[in-house]
């Protein structure tokens, strides 16, 4: 990794991490409370061994001009793989949470390891880590073979890569030791929200400079959704996370906004992380890989114009749907609905493009699973946003809200479209960055496909009878006009669905870990390299490019 | 359209500049409004701050992540009013930095939980939730009872919700560590200056059923015994919306 780094680069890195090195010293050193000392260790922990790494190949020789005829797909290999590592991690931690609302004590007689902390280093987990990283890592390969432009460095890619994890490692440290906003999808503290913006603007500013850089003269629309994760997700983040801290060598901070005007931002962000981060992203993830996977071009360019900008205007509107009937007004919680179900349209049609670009290959899709897990993820697409709008309209949402049919939802879309798509486009990846012809073993990928549809269904049914029958309970009356169950009753019929969602939630991580092995032995095989990745080669100086086509 | 859109993608800085035009719009328009429309928050006169004890119990609440499972908002629907007492109003969260609304109810709504069941109930509660309630799959939370509360640097948190607008007075925030203290051990010193700054309608008295020491216990209980209590705006917004069922 340092030995492909130029002379130069090999300084930036020293500079960035003997930087970082000294900020965690002072932030160990000065802190307020342990908790902010176990931070700056760690960041010090960080920047030494990003120190000690460079240093151990600063003198070797620079690498050779040859390397800028080949994408610089390094940074691609190690989000991959730091990808499954937190899905490996995240879903065991959800997993232990599922059990834990079927047998409470199930876990240790410690803070760290109770519910309420567990929850947030699960949803950080699977949404930062392996969400984030499966983007980070597919934008860095996409935006190249879109643009037929390499990276325009090798250090920024890096430190994006790098710096980002490092944010997933505060966060998530942070929560076991109680650190935290409080603030759903957005718990870290300001030090790491600082930090993650610094990693951000690194990111923004090299897919623009990739972008400048490109051979081709239209930005293929894979590199909207991703820009428009990026540039979005800037938004949300710093807006919602604007706090004061109690001491600026303290963890803990008050954010700015209280009551009414917190919740409806809170929501604004909320459901834009859902909208931004978890589709935006993966949405490009599918328009490169699965038309590249299906060898047909994209169904419809005017439809992926009408929903990539009905998407991205529509969206924002919709937060004000996590609070019907409750103290918002009642004008914004209107605006939501209708937005919502607006929102239908460029959502149905981004998941109907996704389908019909497979006319003419299904055969594939019966074949190879890899594709197939994109099929199934757009379907889940489809149906989760549907679901969604549905939700989102007020009489529907009073009843399912607070109950467990939000969690269906969320999982149906997080299971059965993010992560899918995810594996989907890992498969299609792997043996392309690692010149193999195919994964280890593509047996594997079968049965990792079918242990992540049947835990998806286990875990999804289980949650809608669950959350259906929660919310019927909690306003049904008897015939004297009082209410017919307690709260505990509610609680009490819950047992069962909860095992079924843990039994779902296991299953899906065993695929996961069946993923990480089949990936493992992919990048450990010795066959002599070969070429297959499938994307044209960068160009020489002066051939022009031709025409718009799927995954270019 | 698409002719237009043919040449804008084929420009970055033009393409980011759209996005960011499209994806702001619905924001400003839902969001900038509740800071400016009056009656977005009611105005009430009788709404009272967080003591430095509740607060640092409201901030363990949020260490430990409470709120994923129990909402603090009861929705204007005729059941949740049944169940859990008067709709929430805005004003009831107005100095709450951050809200904890809630998105979850694996277990009830705690909006009104104040004075519903007893100091003593609560510990027991908290300490293991099966030895009262034997079907509850809450934690326990057995660690509070054992970890005394760290009140010194109240007087910074307290300045800091100054700044932010919640109305703590400069005694307020030079006592507050002492405050906190008092609240819970009503035969100090300490506890006289409590009444004196927040009213005689302060909880000042052992919550954790342990008077020699303040514990963390002590601050989780007196929060939750204060949820609904910081105004009666609700209550007297139900009265007068259904007179004659007035209780």
């Amino acid at each position: 990794m340092v030995l492909n780094l130029t002379r130069s680069e090999r300084q930036g890195a020293m500079i960035v991490a003997v930087l970082l090195s000294l900020v965690g010293l002072v932030m160990t050193l000065f802190g307020a409370d342990g908790y902010f000392s176990t931070h700056g260790f760690i960041i010090m922990l960080a920047g030494m061994g990003t120190v000690f790494l460079v240093g151990r190949g600063y003198d070797a020789p620079e690498p050779s001009d040859e390397r800028l005829a080949h994408y610089y797909d390094d940074p691609v290999k190690a989000g991959v793989i730091l990808a499954m590592f937190w899905a490996v991690f995240a879903m065991f931690v959800g997993d232990w949470v599922a059990w834990l609302l079927a047998y409470p004590d199930m876990t240790f007689d410690a803070a760290w390891a109770s519910f309420g902390r567990l929850r947030p280093v699960h949803t950080t987990g699977v949404i930062f880590g392996f969400g984030g990283n499966a983007l980070i890592a597919t934008s860095f390969y996409v935006m190249q073979r879109t643009c037929r432009a390499r990276l325009p460095d090798q250090l920024s890619p890096w430190f994006v890569i790098l710096g980002y994890n490092l944010f997933c490692i505060l966060s998530v440290s942070g929560y076991f030791m109680g650190i935290t906003q409080s603030k759903e999808y957005a718990e870290a503290e300001w030090y790491a929200d600082i930090w993650l913006v610094v990693v951000w603007v690194v990111y923004f500013l090299l897919y623009l400079r990739t972008l400048q850089r490109r051979n081709e003269p239209h930005i293929y629309v894979a590199n909207w959704y991703y820009l428009a994760f990026i540039v979005v997700v800037a938004m949300l983040h710093i807006v919602n996370n604007l706090a004061l801290p109690v001491s600026w060598f303290g963890a803990k901070s008050y954010t700015i906004y209280s009551g009414v005007q917190d919740a409806m931002i809170q929501w604004w962000y909320g459901h834009n992380a859902v909208a931004f981060f978890l589709t935006s992203g993966f949405l490009g993830m599918m328009y490169y890989f699965l038309p590249k996977r299906a060898n047909r071009p994209i169904f419809s360019y005017r439809l992926s114009i009408i929903s990539f900008w009905g998407i991205t205007f529509s969206y924002i509107w919709v937060g004000s749907h996590h609070l019907h009937y409750t103290a918002l007004p009642h004008w914004v919680q209107t605006l939501g609905v209708t937005f919502s179900i607006i929102l239908l349209v460029p959502s149905w049609a981004s998941a109907g493009n996704a389908l019909l670009t497979l006319n003419g290959a299904w055969d594939k899709v019966r074949d190879d699973a890899t594709l197939r897990f994109m099929m199934v993820a757009a379907v889940f697409y489809g149906l989760t946003t549907f679901e969604g709008s549905f939700m989102a309209i007020r009489p529907v949402n009073s009843l399912s809200h607070y109950t467990d049919w939000t969690v269906a939802h969320v999982h149906a879309g997080t299971l059965g479209w993010v992560s899918m798509i995810s594996y989907g486009a890992f498969y299609a990846m792997v043996p392309w960055i690692w010149k193999q012809k195919k994964m280890f073993s593509p047996r594997l990928v079968e049965v990792h496909f079918w242990l992540s549809v049947a835990g998806t269904f286990i875990y999804v049914f289980a949650m809608w009878n669950s959350g259906i029958i929660q919310g019927l309970m909690w306003r049904t009356y008897n015939d004297v006009g009082t209410l017919s169950y307690s709260f505990i009753d509610s609680m009490v019929a819950m047992h069962p669905y909860y095992i079924a969602r843990a039994f779902g939630g296991f299953l899906f991580l065993l695929g996961a870990c069946v993923g990480l092995y089949n990936i493992w032995k992919t990048m450990k095989v010795r066959t002599p390299a070969m070429v297959s990745d499938p994307s044209r080669p960068l160009p020489v100086a002066g051939v022009a490019a031709g025409s718009v086509e799927a995954g270019e | 359209m698409f002719g237009f859109h043919y040449k804008l993608e084929r420009k970055a800085i033009g393409f980011v500049i759209a996005i960011i035009i499209a994806a702001s719009i619905g924001g400003i328009v839902e969001i900038a409004p509740l800071f400016t429309i009056e009656g977005t928050v009611e105005d009430v006169p009788d709404m009272r701050v967080y003591t430095p004890l509740e607060l640092a119990g409201r901030n363990i609440y949020v260490r430990e992540g409470c709120y994923a499972c129990h909402s603090q908002m009861i929705r204007s629907l005729s059941d949740e009013v049944e169940r859990y007492g008067p709709y929430s109003l805005a004003v009831e969260s107005k100095y709450d930095h951050p809200m904890l609304w809630g998105s979850k109810r694996t277990g009830p709504d705690l909006a009104r939980l104040g004075d519903k069941y007893s100091d003593e109930w609560h510990v027991r509660h908290l300490n293991n939730p099966r030895d009262v309630v034997p079907e509850s799959v809450m934690p326990r939370y057995g660690w509070l009872l054992r970890t005394p509360l760290k009140v010194e640097d109240m007087s910074g948190h307290l300045a800091v919700l100054a700044k932010l607008g919640v109305p703590y007075s400069q005694e307020m925030i030079d006592n507050a560590p002492s405050d906190a203290i008092g609240q819970a051990q009503p035969d100090r010193d300490e506890a006289g200056g409590v009444a004196e700054r927040y009213g005689d309608a302060t909880n000042i008295r052992v919550f954790d059923g342990n008077p020699s020491r303040v514990t963390e216990m002590d601050a989780v209980v007196a929060y939750l015994q204060i949820l609904g209590k910081l105004t009666d705006a609700a209550h007297r917004q139900q009265d007068a919306e259904i007179p004659g069922d007035a209780s």
